[in-house]
């Protein structure tokens, strides 16, 4: 059962290509994490799947209907969480969850109980007659996943849904998706730049300078470098590089600072390099590899690197 | 049975989003108290200061009443001065809807473009005939403190009816003129540029300040004015004793007013549903 196909997308802003030729499915009851740097293109995705940018070349279908030429079906069985909340910070939150429900023709006592529902489900109740303007970023975060959550979709849309939560606010979310995910078989799609988060996904999509460059569990993901990875300091890296390859045939990859190797039998490498450099190496460590290894294995560079970079570009 | 229901779920989801988006605009506007002033209180002070400035200089047009000072002149256009205002401050809060990121909640839920259109309109209608009406209460009692002159109304319940319809029809294109302009702009400093250089302007010219002179460009400016059939309108329909005066330039008739103005309203709102309807990037920021 797919919940989300995407075929050869891609999104160009002007001049600029945001997504570049895209393939990938999404299956029905996963929780599904476009994982990438800001400005790698999932924020364009984001918005053509929840209806608002139109496809400009390539199909996408979201349950079972074309959103180029369905878009109003789809939009009555999706719900989104907008990364800038998308309420009106005037009214109260109850006020901002009335009128959402009158949106998706919801009223009366059946609009109320499930307005009662969500705000308990939060942890909402006793602030629902604040206005959104005196609530702390994460109320206003938890306030506008209700907001989602208001109609029932069968498919939730959050981007950046972690934005402004405190760690513990972090993993009452989790366990709440993980919760619609399991009892009410509800399809989960979540943008997240948070190694941490992307972990709790059942499948993850890499999304790089607006190309997918890997998709699958993070298991997977992991296994696809295999062994172990080491990370090696040095006051001169380039130097030490060339050393590392003119004695042991190996070509590590310069990030900043360090130097990283992935290689199965990590553990004798490493001594080996202690024993043959000991006064260029100022410190070295061995881990199995985690998806930032994961990232920089599929693209060549660090996540963040990327990051600042485009924030430079785009001032 | 089941196609009756059928109709009315149909409308239900068309007409509860169109309300809530009315009754969201009404809530917001009336918890500003700082805008239901700015939008009453200066098209009043500016009818008893330039009352007071111009009634030397006045010179009634030839259909007005002999006695006929200044600020009696001035009233009709500044209750049009007053929906202008409060129709095209309301639309503004698109601007804002944008950047806050409310509108795209709207724009992903499933409600027809139109809805979202109507709901804003309405909002920003309701708000102006509010505005205005309260202007038609307190500018007559002004005559008690002195500041104003005495108008009496002399309108039967199906002049009022007239008088408030026509003025609805008047906030009606503007705030869809307004939702134009803020649905094409990304900041509200582009929107205050366009309201110093083609608003004020087209208020001005308009026959609310001056009447429209009989000749040279300045009366074909004015008579190509939408908004002056609009504040010819409500002249004629405020004083009954008009009735009978003939159409011109400065006075036309009421037909014809109100077909300019309800052609003007058709065009606005063509324009206001035409621009919701593409999608486009500037709604995503």
């Amino acid at each position: 059962m797919i919940a989300i196909r995407v075929d050869d997308l891609s999104h160009a802003y002007g001049e600029r290509l945001a997504l570049n030729r895209v393939t990938f499915e999404i299956r029905r009851g996963e929780i599904f994490g476009l994982l990438g740097p800001n400005g790698g293109g999932k924020t364009t995705l984001f918005r053509v799947l929840s209806t608002l940018l139109p496809v400009q070349s390539g199909h996408v279908s979201v349950l079972d209907r074309d959103v180029a030429t369905n878009s109003a079906a789809i939009r009555q069985r999706i719900g989104v969480s907008f990364q800038a909340p998308s309420l009106d910070r005037r009214l109260t939150v109850r006020e901002n969850l009335v009128h959402q429900g009158h949106l998706y023709g919801l009223r009366g006592l059946e609009l109320a109980t499930r307005i009662d529902d969500r705000l308990a489900r939060l942890g909402l109740t006793d602030r629902m007659h604040a206005s959104v303007n005196s609530l702390s970023g994460g109320l206003q975060r938890r306030a506008e996943i209700a907001k989602g959550m208001l109609h029932d979709p069968e498919l939730l849309l959050l981007d950046e849904p972690s934005t402004g939560l405190d760690p513990g606010a972090r993993h009452d979310l989790w366990r709440y998706l993980q919760q619609l995910r399991s009892q009410n078989g509800v399809t989960i799609v979540v943008t997240t730049h948070l190694m941490e988060e992307a972990e709790k996904c059942d499948r993850l999509g890499l999304l790089d300078r607006g190309q997918l460059v890997a998709l699958g569990t993070p298991a997977e993901l992991r296994a696809e470098i295999g062994g172990d990875c080491l990370t090696i300091s040095a006051d001169e890296p380039t130097r030490l590089s060339q050393r590392i390859t003119e004695r042991f045939g190996i070509e590590p990859k310069l990030l900043g600072q360090t130097l990283r190797i992935e290689r199965a039998q990590g553990h004798e490498l490493l001594r080996e390099l202690v024993e043959a450099f000991p006064n260029e190496i100022t410190s070295v460590s061995l881990g199995k590899p985690s998806l930032e290894d994961v990232f920089i294995a599929k693209t060549g560079h660090r996540f963040w690197e990327e990051t600042e970079n485009t924030n430079r570009v785009t001032g | 049975m089941e196609s009756v229901d059928r109709t009315f779920r149909r409308s239900l989801a068309f007409w509860l989003p169109v309300w809530t988006l009315t009754w969201r605009e009404l809530l917001r506007f009336f918890r500003q108290r700082s805008r239901v002033v700015g939008a009453l209180g200066q098209p009043l002070i500016f009818w008893v200061l330039f009352g007071a400035g111009l009634r030397g200089s006045f010179q009634a047009p030839e259909w007005a009443p002999s006695e006929m000072s200044y600020q009696e002149y001035f009233f009709p256009g500044v209750t049009v001065m007053i929906v202008l205002f409060t129709a095209i401050f309301s639309t503004i809060s698109i601007i804002e809807d944008r950047r806050e990121g409310f509108l795209q909640g709207v724009l992903v839920a499933p409600v027809p473009r139109l809805a979202l259109v109507l709901g804003k309109l309405s909002g920003g209608t309701l708000l102006a005939l509010i505005q205005a009406a309260l202007f038609l209460v307190i500018g007559p009692l002004l005559h008690f403190v002195g500041l104003g002159p005495s108008l009496g109304w002399h309108l039967s319940p199906v002049g009022w009816l007239a008088m408030v319809g026509f003025l609805g029809l008047v906030a009606f294109a503007l705030t869809a003129l307004g939702y134009s302009m803020a649905w094409s702009l990304d900041s509200t400093q582009g929107f205050h540029a366009l309201m110093s250089v083609f608003l004020m302007p087209m208020w001005l010219l308009s026959g609310s300040f001056f009447p429209v002179p009989e000749s040279g460009w300045l009366s074909w400016v004015m008579r190509l004015n939408p908004l002056t059939y609009g504040v010819a309108g409500l002249r004629r329909l405020m004083s009954p004793a008009l009735a009978d005066v003939s159409a011109s330039s400065s006075l036309p008739s009421l037909w014809t007013c109100f077909a300019a103005t309800y052609g003007f309203c058709v065009l606005t709102v063509t324009l206001a549903c035409w621009l919701t309807h593409r999608r486009s990037v500037i709604n995503v920021r």
